[in-house]
């Protein structure tokens, strides 16, 4: 344990308002704690004021209306595998949280602090891009919904203001029709920070695709929207385009997890095995 | 923020509970909060604050070890025992969560606790006759046995 | 009237192991006790200007230890090129340059922190290839810490001949960290008369005897090692504690007060030793139908910065090189090198895995070019009892290898799964599969000479209650010594396993049975516990308080009865080489191992097109082992050993940067969860062994030395694509399907 804990103010609220409160004073928010305690430990944690928001009850509520899911922020990875509407209806949000960690990690682990923690290989947001959610922030100032595609701005940075929380995940509900793509590629089977995470979701008008989001992770200094292949396949273009658009899309690197040709290639074959799922879903 | 796992470990001399990574990676600090299996690393003890933890030391009753630690022994699935209080802790949660698991659930629920001597094929073994074991005592004839309820840290 | 030896009996310690109530280290606290840290060079190779010590920090307060303290430096293994603390120089990224010890730990993050090494940097070498080019020397005169050379019939005149065709192949393996779920720690306390004990976590606790009284220059009565619960070693902790128990000594010896240092992952991960790299060449000369007619082999080892153990786990490599086959010309060229990287130390195996997987690899490169079928490859050339490995060592084994290996193909279904992979691979899909084998040896004990040097002794007492205690410095370390001794000291005294105890390794109170490694610890310690307990029976039959036929409590009663009314009731057995053996180490000629056991490892592997992940789906272990003394620490040994085997094959990747390990944590070290690991079938056989308790061979390292080849040769019997060098991510897979595409 590097960390100097005298170094450390942690505070807790009770409720959303005070968590505002809080954090318009400068306390970042601590939920799960999978990230933030890991630099702990390793002495890397720079930021000195925390609030506990684990206590907040209204965070944690996921919520469900005819066209909407609305997940609180503290909604754990285990939260959503078990809850029977969301895994049914968004699969891959559901296997993005299976495949997180493992069981301990599931079990504390949020959304809210996934995505706010904004890392590049994060396992849920590709799915979560790939469904069209929203993300409501909140502050003292008030409440404010933005499209979680414009959520991620640069490497580990958001829109989010630095007196703002992320409240809640909304997702609109799909076609039961649709076809879900997800496959997380990590160095393992469990446990595993990803090399590449691919996520899509189409509609189908018979053999044509009417719409189509693509999502990746661990290809871009944020987790991406493939907006160009997703238009060269609505617009019936041939495999080769599209995944030349994809190819546009990736900005993969070299680091210690692996490298961009391998990073490249791997998505260019996710997309292809997509491809070939979305003719011939099974 | 102090590490739940400290306070254990070095304020409540409940050494079971071991230090493996820090980093939430190994699972050797696994404990129950609530009966939910997390890696006490990543706790800040603030956050236990009216939960009941369960560690290694709470699941014998007394000197009668509960069902899944003698299948440990029987059956080989400790051998340097350094990931096995977690481990176990990982195996009663899951048999807790799913009622007939089979080897993939069993993979699943412990793919966050790394062992490095055994293979985890003896772990699996363990688990697997534990189980077998729990669900005679529970469909069984006499209730002489009970499901080991445990005593708790607070 | 053996009962226990054969059976699974309860492990000794594994109610305390299951409960939480088994102690390591770092779960004991001593009054008055304070922590120790290590600050270490972050260059690879330098020279020490000037150590300074910042402000703001309590210096007065805190224990500083540097070379200045220490009168000897010097960590005694060797050749003692080693120091505990660096004096003048920097020769690797992870040198321990400071010690600091205080109460308050997180004050000793921010005042180790607080300290710069001020380094002029010096042109460094980090790959065996730069050690061998010698543009820079780093160590003696060529960089070279050992050469040894093997030699068997001719080796140029048989790859000059013209019936033969001769392939090339060169090889190559990672280091790997041994990633032991407990890290390394020590406590050290030093008393006013210079008396120093250590508690930690080991596996030798005489090297550490060894090293603490050269370094603090102390006999042997004033340096007491004691060993710990050890969550761990496989070799992590053979060599590496004693430089934490010396500097934890140091620490103690200064302030006055029992110091702990026990590393983080971080620390443990990038400064303590790891598995050799290793490269090898082959140039081997066979006939058209694939009969081995000349073995010219290439072995280095990259050995780190200070020479350690490579000098031995070089000749284990080397020895292993050609493997277990008839071959009438051999010729082995081994060197250990120097670089500049933390010195690489021992791990399970030891060399062979190195060796191994070159050789096992390379054979089946030629039998797919010979187009022969790589078993019948390996049956053409499988040695037999009677014929000479490569040291010219006569094999006394009725080992039948080709039994073997048809057993092994016929557990693992070999053809007809080989079959219906060919077909389902040529319909195309993203998944390839395929079957790969491999067919090896391992040698038991010490290398040669090694264990006559030893000179091992074991110690059995007879106690107060008639129980009977086993002395021997052998560590419990998860592999089941402690229990497989009780059994062995049990049916030699014809008792029970409950009336059998055996002492905690303290070299207080326990005799010098040499160090857990080398796969020694059950044949050649074994068999000095069988001796030990059967001279105790011999004592009371003797002295006739015990006449036979007698069961269990009549002997406890007359062991009893003996130590109250006539006094101690000890025996020592001490290591005799087994007659007829004879080793040259100037011509590294003779018997090098007193007993091989024999394997043939079976793994099937998919091949996933779309991610280039390979995935070992089955794996059959099969060995021929002497005697199984438990069936279930057994199996355990070789299913955690596979394991291990297949983490360095398809998992375990040290990313270097500068010398020094950057992946440095688990997150980025991938080693296999539950999710990873096959489902694994072993099978036991078992010819006795005379030198070994119940006729017992050595098993801990021999499951490292199968997976890489039979899991690289399953990846080219399902892709096509040969892999010459280990670990084989994704990455590497990927480049190398790239690259046969052209």
């Amino acid at each position: 344990m590097r960390g100097d804990l005298g170094d450390f103010e942690l505070v807790t609220a009770r409720t959303l308002a005070e968590a505002c409160d809080r954090v318009a004073e400068g306390y970042k928010p601590l939920a799960g704690g999978t990230d933030v305690m890991v630099l702990l430990s390793s002495g890397k944690l720079a930021h000195p004021k925390w609030v506990d928001i684990s206590g907040v009850g209204e965070l944690r509520q996921v919520r469900a209306d005819e066209g909407t899911f609305e997940m609180g922020a503290l909604t754990t990875y285990t939260g959503v595998r078990r809850h029977p509407l969301l895994s049914r209806e968004l699969p891959m949000l559901a296997q993005a949280a299976s495949e997180t960690g493992g069981i301990a990690i599931q079990n504390r682990g949020t959304l809210g602090g996934n995505i706010g923690n904004a890392s590049p290989a994060a396992d849920s947001p590709p799915a979560l891009l790939a469904y069209g959610a929203e993300v409501v922030l909140v502050s003292r100032r008030g409440e404010r919904t933005v499209p979680y595609a414009t959520f991620h701005t640069a490497y580990k940075c958001t829109v989010a203001a630095p007196d703002e929380l992320v409240a809640r995940i909304l997702v609109p509900r799909g076609d039961p029709g649709r076809v879900h793509y997800y496959r997380k590629v990590g160095p393992r089977r469990a446990q595993a920070i990803s090399k590449v995470c691919f996520a899509a979701c189409a509609d189908r008008d018979g053999a044509r695709v009417r719409d189509v989001k693509i999502a990746l992770g661990g290809v871009a200094p944020v987790p991406v929207r493939a907006l160009e292949a997703e238009r060269a396949i609505v617009a019936g273009e041939p495999v080769e385009r599209v995944s030349e658009a994809l190819g546009r899309a990736i900005a993969p690197i070299d680091d210690v997890r692996s490298n961009a040709a391998y990073r490249r290639r791997v998505a260019d074959n996710l997309l292809r095995d997509f491809l070939r799922h979305v003719a011939h879903p099974s | 923020m102090r590490r739940l796992l400290d306070v254990l470990r070095e304020d409540l001399a409940l050494t079971g509970t071991k230090e493996g990574c820090g980093e939430g990676e190994c699972g050797a600090c696994a404990v129950l909060i609530d009966g939910q299996l997390v890696d006490s690393c990543l706790v800040p003890v603030a956050q236990v604050r009216g939960c009941e933890v369960t560690t290694i030391e709470g699941m014998a009753d007394g000197d009668s070890l509960a069902v899944i630690q003698q299948a440990f022994i029987d059956h080989g699935g400790a051998q340097c025992g350094i990931c096995t209080p977690g481990m176990i802790l990982a195996a009663r949660e899951l048999l807790d969560r799913v009622s007939q698991p089979g080897e993939a659930d069993i993979r699943e629920a412990l793919a966050g606790n790394i062992c490095r001597c055994t293979g985890y094929t003896r772990i699996f073994e363990s688990v697997l006759k534990a189980i077998e074991l729990e669900r005679r005592q529970v469909s069984g004839s006499a209730g002489a046995w009970s499901k080991p309820g445990a005593s708790r840290a607070r | 009237m053996a009962t226990n030896i054969g059976t699974s009996v309860p492990r000794r310690e594994a109610r305390a192991k299951v409960t939480g109530r088994a102690r390591y280290v770092d779960d004991v606290v001593f009054p008055g006790m304070i922590h120790g840290i290590t600050l270490r060079s972050t260059c690879a190779r330098g020279r020490i200007q000037a150590i300074h010590f910042g402000e703001g920090i309590p210096w007065d307060e805190i224990t500083v230890v540097t070379a200045k303290d220490i009168a000897h430096n010097v960590v005694a293994l060797i050749n003692d090129d080693q120091p505990a603390l660096a004096a003048g120089f920097i020769n690797h990224p992870e040198e321990p340059v400071v010690l600091l010890a205080h109460a308050d730990r997180a004050l000793l993050e921010k005042a180790r922190a607080a300290v710069r090494i001020e380094v002029e940097p010096l042109p460094a070498v980090l790959t065996i290839e730069d050690a061998l080019a010698k543009r820079t020397v780093v160590w003696g005169e060529d960089n070279v810490f050992k050469e040894y050379w093997i030699r068997k019939g001719d080796v140029d005149a048989a790859l000059a001949q013209k019936d033969v065709l001769v392939f090339e192949g060169e090889y190559a393996t990672g280091a790997q960290e041994q990633l032991y779920i407990e890290p390394n720690g020590m406590i050290a306390e030093v008393k006013a008369n210079g008396g120093i004990t250590v508690w930690g976590s080991m596996q030798c606790p005489y090297y550490i005897q060894k090293a603490l009284m050269k370094l603090f220059d102390v006999p042997a009565e004033k340096a007491r090692v004691v060993q710990m619960e050890t969550g761990g070693g496989f070799g992590g902790k053979e060599e590496y504690p004693s430089i934490l128990a010396v500097h934890a000594a140091l620490l103690a010896r200064k302030s006055g007060r029992p110091v702990k240092i026990i590393y983080d992952r971080a620390e443990d991960m990038a400064a303590t030793t790891k598995r050799h790299p290793s490269r090898t060449l082959h140039r081997t000369a066979v006939t058209r139908e694939g009969r081995l007619v000349a073995l010219d082999i290439d072995f280095v080892v990259d050995g780190g910065a200070y020479s350690t153990l490579s000098q031995v786990v070089l000749s284990r490599g080397c020895i292993h090189a050609a493997g277990p086959y008839d071959v009438d010309h051999i010729r082995i060229r081994a060197r250990a090198v120097a670089t500049n990287a933390p010195p690489h130390g021992a791990f399970r195996g030891f060399g062979a895995p190195q060796s191994l997987f070159a050789l096992e690899r390379h054979l089946d490169v030629i039998a797919r070019q010979l187009g022969v079928a790589p078993e019948e490859m390996r049956r053409r050339n499988f040695i037999r009892q009677g014929q000479t490995l490569a040291t010219g060592q006569v094999v006394r084994d009725d080992v039948e290898m080709s039994a073997m290996l048809d057993r092994a193909l016929l557990a693992s279904d070999w053809k007809a799964r080989r079959a219906r992979f060919a077909e389902e691979n040529a319909r195309g899909g993203p998944v390839r599969r395929g079957m790969g084998l491999a067919t090896f040896l391992h040698g038991t004990g010490f290398t040669g000479s090694g264990e006559k040097h030893l000179a091992s002794i074991v110690g059995a007492e007879g106690m107060a209650d008639g129980r009977v205690r086993v002395l021997a410095a052998s560590t419990e370390i998860g592999q089941g010594t402690s229990t497989i001794f009780a059994q062995i000291a049990a049916d030699a005294l014809g008792v029970g396993y409950d009336d059998v105890e055996v002492a905690t390794p303290d070299t207080r109170d326990v005799p010098n049975s040499g160090p857990t490694v080398a796969s020694r610890t059950c044949t050649i310690v074994g068999k000095l516990v069988e001796q030990a307990a059967a001279s105790i029976k011999a004592q009371l039959l003797a002295d006739g308080a015990l006449t036979e036929p007698y069961d269990a409590p009549q002997l406890r009663a007359a062991c009893a009865r003996f130590v109250r009314e006539l006094g101690p009731l000890r025996a020592t057995a001490e290591y005799r080489q087994p007659s007829g053996m004879s080793w040259d180490d100037a011509t590294f000629r003779g018997d090098a191992y007193g007993a091989y056991s024999w394997a043939v490892y079976v793994a099937q592997v998919a091949v996933d097109a779309t991610t280039y992940e390979a995935r070992c789906e089955e794996f059959w272990a099969l060995q021929e082992v002497g005697k199984v003394i438990h069936p279930l620490l057994a199996a355990g040994q070789i299913e955690g050993g596979v394991a291990q085997g297949i983490g360095w094959t398809l998992f375990e990747n040290v990313v270097w940067k500068d010398g020094r390990m950057s992946n440095d944590r688990m997150t980025d070290y991938i080693v296999p969860t539950s999710a990873d690991i096959p489902p694994m079938h072993v099978l036991f056989e078992e010819q006795p062994y005379s030198g070994g308790p119940a006729g017992a061979k050595g098993i801990g390292e021999l499951p490292m030395d199968g997976p890489g080849p039979a899991i690289l040769n399953a990846i080219h019997d399902a892709t096509g694509i040969s892999l010459a060098r280990l670990p084989a991510t994704p990455e590497v897979i990927f480049a190398a399907m790239e690259r046969a595409r052209g």
